[in-house]
């Protein structure tokens, strides 16, 4: 039962590690010109599997800032995982042992919580540490190359690969916005203001993931009021 | 070893938002309003994520919203994850070779 979810996870998980392979070989560019080295990059990766966080990172890294300002800026850029964390304890079995939160914890990132959320019923941590095997050694990998080397991989392939990240998505929120009619505007309504935010020059000085957490909020708190969750569905 | 430090300090940090809420709430949350919040925060993350930055993935910004646009049709018809995902990677990349 867990081994068949587990299994799934992996399988269901290879988008996401093609599509980290990808974005972690810029990750490695970039922390080849902060001057880390390619060890300091792979454990970075390999411990903090996060694209938004590690990319701020280098600047503060290259710039010597205080340990402070550098755990500030993780604390802000990350914080969508805060939210994400929510709703996952919320998505568990209320009974399931402890250790399983604080293993897949590890894994929150956008794209293995967006696999997770889209499950049927509650969550299996079986899913998601099939989806971690095969996503952070993707991401990892990835780091690795990047640092090592420059033109692995023809500029068409790493887009196609970055799509297949972006398609995942997609195939997460659009199956759930055909059950529930609410859903395809509030979609619709996320994706135009996400445009907006970023064509308007007014909202320059927002960081990309703090317009992410910014949006989030507003739309998903007007939502809430405006379209409550029938309680037997909630 | 002030980068290794650095790192260290990332890792904590980042950690430790994931997994407060994950260990905190332990019970069901009985607020309708904050369950609807939590109900819709995924789908509203992920639809902002995705849009507009797929536009920006390919030099010729139509060959990504032919893979944005079938993406969202072949997902909103109930094609599985995989196909999904791999059927926009293929033809975004057979488009860009063209």
């Amino acid at each position: 039962m867990h081994r068949d979810t587990y299994f799934r996870g992996m399988r269901e998980g290879i988008p996401v590690m093609l599509g980290y392979f990808v974005v972690s070989i810029t990750i490695g560019i970039a922390a080849r010109k902060a001057s880390l080295t390619a060890a300091q990059a792979g454990i970075m990766s390999l411990t903090n599997l996060t694209s938004a966080g590690q990319f701020a990172s280098f600047a503060i890294i290259a710039s010597g800032a205080p340990y402070l300002e550098m755990l500030i800026s993780q604390a802000v850029i990350n914080l969508r995982y805060c939210l994400m964390s929510c709703a996952l304890s919320q998505k568990v079995e209320t009974d399931m042992p402890f250790f399983h939160r604080l293993f897949m914890a590890f894994g929150i990132t956008d794209e293995i919580f967006g696999l997770a959320i889209g499950q049927k019923g509650k969550l299996d941590p079986w899913y998601m540490y099939g989806v971690m095997t095969v996503a952070i050694p993707g991401w990892t990998l990835g780091t690795l190359v990047g640092i090592l080397s420059t033109g692995v991989l023809p500029g068409s392939v790493l887009n196609a690969m970055n799509m297949a990240l972006y398609g995942m998505f997609i195939a997460v929120f659009m199956p759930a916005a055909r059950d529930n009619r609410i859903l395809l505007p509030i979609i619709f309504v996320s994706m135009g203001a996400s445009a907006l935010f970023q064509a308007l020059p007014v909202f320059d000085f927002i960081s990309s993931g703090m317009k992410i957490i910014i949006l989030t909020l507003i739309i998903s708190m007007g939502a809430a009021v405006l379209f409550p969750v029938p309680e037997e569905e909630a | 070893m002030r980068n290794y430090i650095y790192i260290l300090v990332m890792a904590l940090t980042t950690y430790f938002i994931r997994v407060i809420p994950l260990t905190v709430f332990r019970k069901e949350i009985t607020n309708r309003t904050f369950r609807s919040f939590l109900t819709y925060v995924p789908y509203v993350t992920l639809a902002v994520m995705t849009f507009p930055a797929i536009l920006e993935i390919t030099d010729e910004p139509w060959i990504a919203w032919v893979g944005f646009l079938s993406a969202m049709v072949l997902a909103y018809n109930r094609v599985s994850l995989f196909v999904v995902s791999l059927g926009c990677c293929g033809l975004v990349l057979v488009l860009q070779l063209i």
